[in-house]
């Protein structure tokens, strides 16, 4: 059954800091796909803090889906902060390989708007280029239209990375120190941070 | 190894021992040998053999919603941890704390499909709190402490510490780790408490529900309801949190709720729900669930509180703490005509004067004394029960609310006689259920448990399913007629050395209930009554509250078609 369209459906940038021990990850994609969320993209890379992972991932619903699932998240014992990044000025980057398919007449063209987008060429083939593109994701979904005409191959994405702006930690150094595990769950000052923040969502708790 | 050595298996039973486990419910078998030779250097700690890993883990279960302390249960790698997995999942619906100890092959077979093996952890990824694979036994202690302290803090729930061999068999020289004192929970908001109170003291139609995770909470909670003089609903997780005596209690509400506290709900026009979840159960349709009412929703668990009605003035925190001030500068409402409705709807209770399921839950259930744990399997008799018992104080009342598991109540009345010794722990349960975890029997019989009453309504039939047949499939009795292959109970329990007795009618019961109850010893009671009984008041699944049936409808030929059914199902 397809759900009807709803306007209020869009994609929340939500960044997890998570322990990193095994099946976090498994743990993490079970609960979103138990509860039927849906994951548009996902990534997860070390942190800064041994023993600490960061998970940046795209949920797609309205604004309580979101919600919901951010607070079904911080009950999980490994999440020990959510940051819902629509709550304040963050940067995001996602790397995506596109490889576009070239003739001798459309080679320069496509090296053209290649250099016009900032992507590198990493791998050249007879009849192919691939590129690699960084940005936003408005960068990126531009770079692939712009080439789309020529021919796209295939493509790779990493999914997107998110940091806040601005000089503060999501999570302050001092908070996590290796083997005191107890003092890993600020996840409560964090909620109540996003409340207050959040503006116009009824402040909840 | 000398006796005094510790290895991981001896670490597990000091720190269990450490932390004031004294009773654990469990089954031995390969992969967990080592913490059974180990047990044998701890004499403190008692190890209940039951018949069934399920009915050692709803034995933990019991004991520990009869006492909010933890569970504690055992079991080997494979199939023996498999065969926790329904008890885990009734736990994590229930909120119960449960800490779940299973083998596992050695570290360097994990993985290979080995003997016995198991991927336990992955399985019971979505029915846990959280849990754990030891990998080093250094860890193990740490691991135990940790387990412990989530189970029973917040919302409660199970956790799996899962142990491979070889690291039970490591030489461990750590410290025991000692118990972690449970966090503290955030206290409501003042504003959230402000804000409650304010919509309290403009209510017409005020009403307050409470759920499982107000047990802890009842005197604050009736304080509560008595200092601003609202009516009180008990959901079937919640019975006990406020005495069935006090003329505000208006009973359970939902798909057997009472008249008056579905009614209630209907015309609320404020609702005050304290560690409650708003299960579909309680709800019907959720669309046409308190259409007209604000509603304070009270919630220790953030991502409770909105995730099925709206919520108006969402309060997170302890239900006690949250109660307490609540009930603070109260005014009792003056409110006359809601008080009038409400007591109409009060008048309007479905007592059994006629032969049948009904008339036999409520002449044992009429027999209990403030002290007594009512257990309840799953099916008519726990509704019926439900409706019908009336407890004056929390933990009291034992059923699987949230999974529904057949099969649940008899080990878990176990686990409440054995936690309770002083106390009679009776279990009302009907032929199906009891007969999936019957083999704990031998567990009555092994440990000379004295104080377990089993009754079995006997109406030789699935009769939940039935009812449902009866209601939404044109009476097509598919597969739920048990009469022709059922034992003989008395025998049954015979066999096990478990005295029994049995009511076939009216006039027998009295007379059989006495017997059953004053046996010194466990005993069981069999009552055999007509199989076509329903379960009223009833809110068809999908509807919502206020279209309740409130009692049975007339059979087209009652008394006939009943007979012709079981033929059908026999010649089936």
């Amino acid at each position: 059954m397809t759900a009807p369209f709803d306007p209020g459906q869009k994609d929340h940038l939500v960044s997890a800091l998570v322990r990193d021990e095994p099946r976090v990850l498994t743990r993490i994609t079970s609960l979103f796909g138990r509860r039927g969320y849906n994951i548009r993209s996902l990534s997860v890379g070390s942190t800064e803090h041994p023993g600490l992972s960061r998970m940046t991932f795209v949920v797609t619903g309205d604004r309580g889906v979101v919600e919901q699932a951010m607070r079904q998240l911080e009950k999980l014992h490994d999440v020990v902060k959510i940051i819902d990044h629509s709550l304040e000025k963050f940067v995001d980057r996602e790397l995506v390989l596109v490889k576009v398919a070239i003739t001798p007449e459309s080679r320069v063209e496509v090296r053209q708007i290649a250099e016009d987008f900032r992507a590198r060429i990493v791998d050249v083939g007879r009849h192919a280029l691939t590129f690699e593109v960084t940005g936003d994701e408005g960068k990126i979904t531009a770079f692939i239209e712009q080439m789309r005409p020529f021919g796209i191959i295939e493509t790779m994405r990493t999914g997107r990375v998110a940091l806040t702006r601005g000089s503060n930690a999501d999570i302050p150094s001092h908070v996590y120190h290796e083997g005191e595990t107890e003092t890993l769950r600020p996840v409560v000052e964090a909620a109540e941070a996003r409340e207050t923040q959040a503006g116009g969502v009824p402040n909840l708790f | 190894m000398t006796q005094t050595e510790l290895n991981g298996a001896k670490a597990l039973w000091a720190a269990l021992s450490a932390h004031g486990i004294s009773t654990v419910f469990g089954y031995p078998g390969g992969a967990i040998m080592p913490v059974y030779d180990a047990l044998t250097f701890y004499p403190e700690v008692r190890h209940v053999l039951a018949r069934h890993e399920q009915g050692a883990i709803h034995a933990a279960e019991g004991w520990a919603k009869a006492t909010g302390e933890i569970g504690v249960c055992i079991a080997t790698s494979g199939p023996g941890a498999t065969n926790l997995v329904t008890g885990l999942a009734d736990a994590m619906l229930d909120s119960v704390p449960i800490l779940a100890i299973t083998g596992n092959v050695a570290r360097h077979l994990m993985g290979t499909d080995a003997f016995q093996e198991a991927d336990i952890t992955g399985i019971t990824l979505p029915v846990t709190k959280h849990n754990y694979v030891v990998r080093d036994v250094e860890e193990l202690p740490r691991v135990i402490a940790e387990a412990i302290r989530i189970a029973r803090s917040g919302r409660p729930g199970p956790v799996l510490v899962d142990i491979p061999k070889d690291i039970q068999l490591a030489p461990y020289h750590g410290e025991i780790a000692v118990p972690h004192a449970r966090p503290e929970i955030p206290a409501p908001k003042p504003e959230a408490i402000e804000k409650a109170r304010e919509l309290l003291q403009s209510a017409k139609k005020p009403v307050i529900m409470v759920g499982g995770g107000s047990l802890d909470a009842a005197a604050e909670i009736t304080a509560l309801a008595r200092a601003w003089d609202i009516p009180v609903i008990t959901t079937l997780m919640g019975l006990g949190s406020f005495p069935s005596s006090d003329p505000l209690w208006l009973g359970m509400p939902g798909m057997h709720g009472s008249v008056a506290a579905n009614r209630a709900i209907s015309e609320a026009d404020v609702l005050l729900g304290i560690g409650l979840r708003f299960d579909d159960r309680v709800t019907g349709r959720v669309n046409g669930f308190a259409p007209n009412a604000s509603i304070i929703h009270v919630d220790l668990d953030a991502a409770e509180i909105g995730k099925i009605v709206r919520t108006h003035v969402p309060v997170r925190g302890d239900a006690r703490v949250a109660a307490g001030l609540l009930a603070e500068g109260a005014q009792k409402l003056d409110l006359p005509e809601w008080r009038e409705r409400v007591a109409e709807w009060k008048t309007r209770t479905q007592d059994p004067d006629h032969w049948g399921a009904g008339y036999a839950v409520k002449a044992v259930v009429d027999r209990l004394r403030p002290d007594d744990i009512l257990s309840s399997d799953v099916g008519q008799h726990q509704m019926l029960a439900a409706q019908l018992a009336r407890f004056e104080k929390p933990r009291r009342w034992i059923n699987s609310g949230g999974l529904g598991t057949m099969g649940f109540g008899f080990p878990a009345a176990i686990g409440a006689g054995m936690a309770e010794p002083g106390v009679r722990s009776i279990v009302v349960a009907g032929d199906g259920g009891f007969q999936m975890t019957a083999q704990e029997l031998a567990t009555l019989k092994k440990y000379d448990v004295r104080n377990v009453k089993i009754c079995i309504i006997n109406n030789s039939f699935l009769g939940m399913v039935r009812q449902w047949q009866e209601l939404f499939h044109e009476r097509r009795y598919s597969e739920v007629y048990l009469g022709d292959s059922n034992p003989d109970f008395l025998k049954l329990a015979d066999a096990y050395g478990v005295p029994a007795y049995r009511a076939d009618c009216a006039e027998e019961l009295p007379e059989a209930i006495d017997a059953w109850l004053n046996d010194p010893k466990s005993s069981l009671l069999e009552i055999v009554v007509p199989n076509e009984h329903g379960v009223f008041p009833m809110v068809p699944a999908g509807a919502s509250l206020s279209e309740m049936i409130e009692t049975e409808p007339p059979r087209p030929t009652p008394g006939i078609e009943k007979n012709e059914a079981a033929e059908e199902a026999k010649n089936a």
